[in-house]
C-alpha cells in the first residue's frame, strides 16, 4: 500500500506529456504571438522536467550501469535547454517588436509575408 | 501546475497568461527539488521566473493589448490543433502504457548535499565545449535581439 504512495519517474513524464501537449494546443491554436511563445516556453519546461526525473532516476541506478550519485548528466542538459530557452525568447520577442513596429499587430494569422 | 499551464493557454489577457506562467514555473521548481536538483530549481527561478517573464511583461507593455483583446482569440485552425495534439497525447499514453515495467520506481534516497558542487564538475569538466557553445550561442542571441530590435540599422 504504502509503494502506492511513492512519486516514481513515471508519474514526472506523465506530468511532463500533459504540460507538453498543453504547450502544444498553446501553440497551435492561440493567435497571440506573446501567448505563442509563452507556450513554447511550457514545451521547453516539459522537457527539462523529464531531464531532471530522469537525471533522479540513473542517480538511483548502479554505478556498473552508469548510474551512482554523480550521474547528474540530465540536470546539465536541464541547464543548457534552460539556456536555449532564454535565447530563444530574448530573439523571438526581438522579432515579435520589429514585426510589431511594421504591422501593428500581434496577429499570428496577419503573419503572411511568406506565405505563397 | 497544470492549473497554471492550462490558464497560460486559455486566457483572453496576455498579462494573465504571463502570471499564470510564473505559478507554473514556480511549481516545477518546486519539483525540481522534490527531484534533488536544488541548482536546476534555483536557476528556474531566477532565471525563468525572474528574467523570461520580465522580458515577457515588458514586451506585452510595448505591444498594446487592448486592441488584441477584442480581436478572436483561437485561430480558425483549432480544430486541427486540437485534433493533433489528441493525436500526440494518445501516442505518450500508448508509449508509457507499454514502457511501464521499463520504469521501476524511481525512489531513491541520495543526499543532496553537494548538488551544486558535482553539478560545477561536470558543467566546467565534461561538458566545457558544450558550455563554451552555450556561451557563444548568448552571444548570438543578444546581438541577434538587439539587431532585430533596432529602428534602423
Amino acid at each position: 500500500m504504502e509503494s502506492m504512495l511513492h512519486i516514481t519517474t513515471l508519474h514526472y513524464l506523465i506530468l511532463g506529456a500533459a504540460l507538453f501537449l498543453l504547450g502544444v494546443i498553446g501553440v497551435l491554436t492561440r493567435r497571440n504571438v506573446v501567448i505563442v511563445l509563452m507556450s513554447i516556453e511550457l514545451i521547453l519546461n516539459a522537457v527539462n522536467l523529464n531531464l531532471v526525473a530522469f537525471s533522479h532516476y540513473w542517480q538511483g541506478m548502479p554505478a556498473r550501469l552508469g548510474g551512482g550519485p554523480l550521474a547528474l548528466h540530465g540536470q546539465i542538459f536541464s541547464i543548457f535547454v534552460i539556456t536555449d530557452a532564454a535565447a530563444e525568447a530574448a530573439v523571438g520577442l526581438g522579432i515579435l517588436i520589429a514585426f510589431f513596429r511594421n504591422k501593428e499587430t500581434v496577429n499570428i494569422d496577419e503573419v503572411n509575408l511568406l506565405k505563397w | 501546475m497544470l492549473i497554471g499551464g492550462i490558464l497560460v493557454i486559455t486566457r483572453k489577457n496576455a498579462v494573465h497568461s504571463a502570471l499564470a506562467l510564473i505559478v507554473a514555473l514556480l511549481a516545477q521548481a518546486s519539483l525540481y527539488l522534490m527531484l534533488y536538483a536544488p541548482f536546476v530549481a534555483g536557476v528556474q527561478i531566477i532565471l525563468y521566473a525572474g528574467g523570461i517573464m520580465v522580458l515577457f511583461l515588458f514586451v506585452i507593455m510595448l505591444v498594446s493589448i487592448e486592441r488584441s483583446m477584442k480581436e478572436r482569440q483561437f485561430n480558425s485552425q483549432w480544430v486541427v490543433g486540437i485534433i493533433a495534439a489528441t493525436a500526440l497525447g494518445g501516442l505518450f499514453i500508448a508509449v508509457y502504457a507499454k514502457g511501464r515495467d521499463i520504469f521501476p520506481d524511481g525512489v531513491s534516497t541520495i543526499m543532496e548535499g553537494d548538488n551544486t558542487q558535482k553539478v560545477a564538475n561536470l558543467l566546467y569538466g565534461q561538458y566545457m565545449f558544450a558550455f563554451e557553445i552555450a556561451s557563444l550561442l548568448l552571444l548570438v542571441a543578444i546581438i541577434g535581439a538587439v539587431v532585430m530590435a533596432k529602428k534602423r540599422i
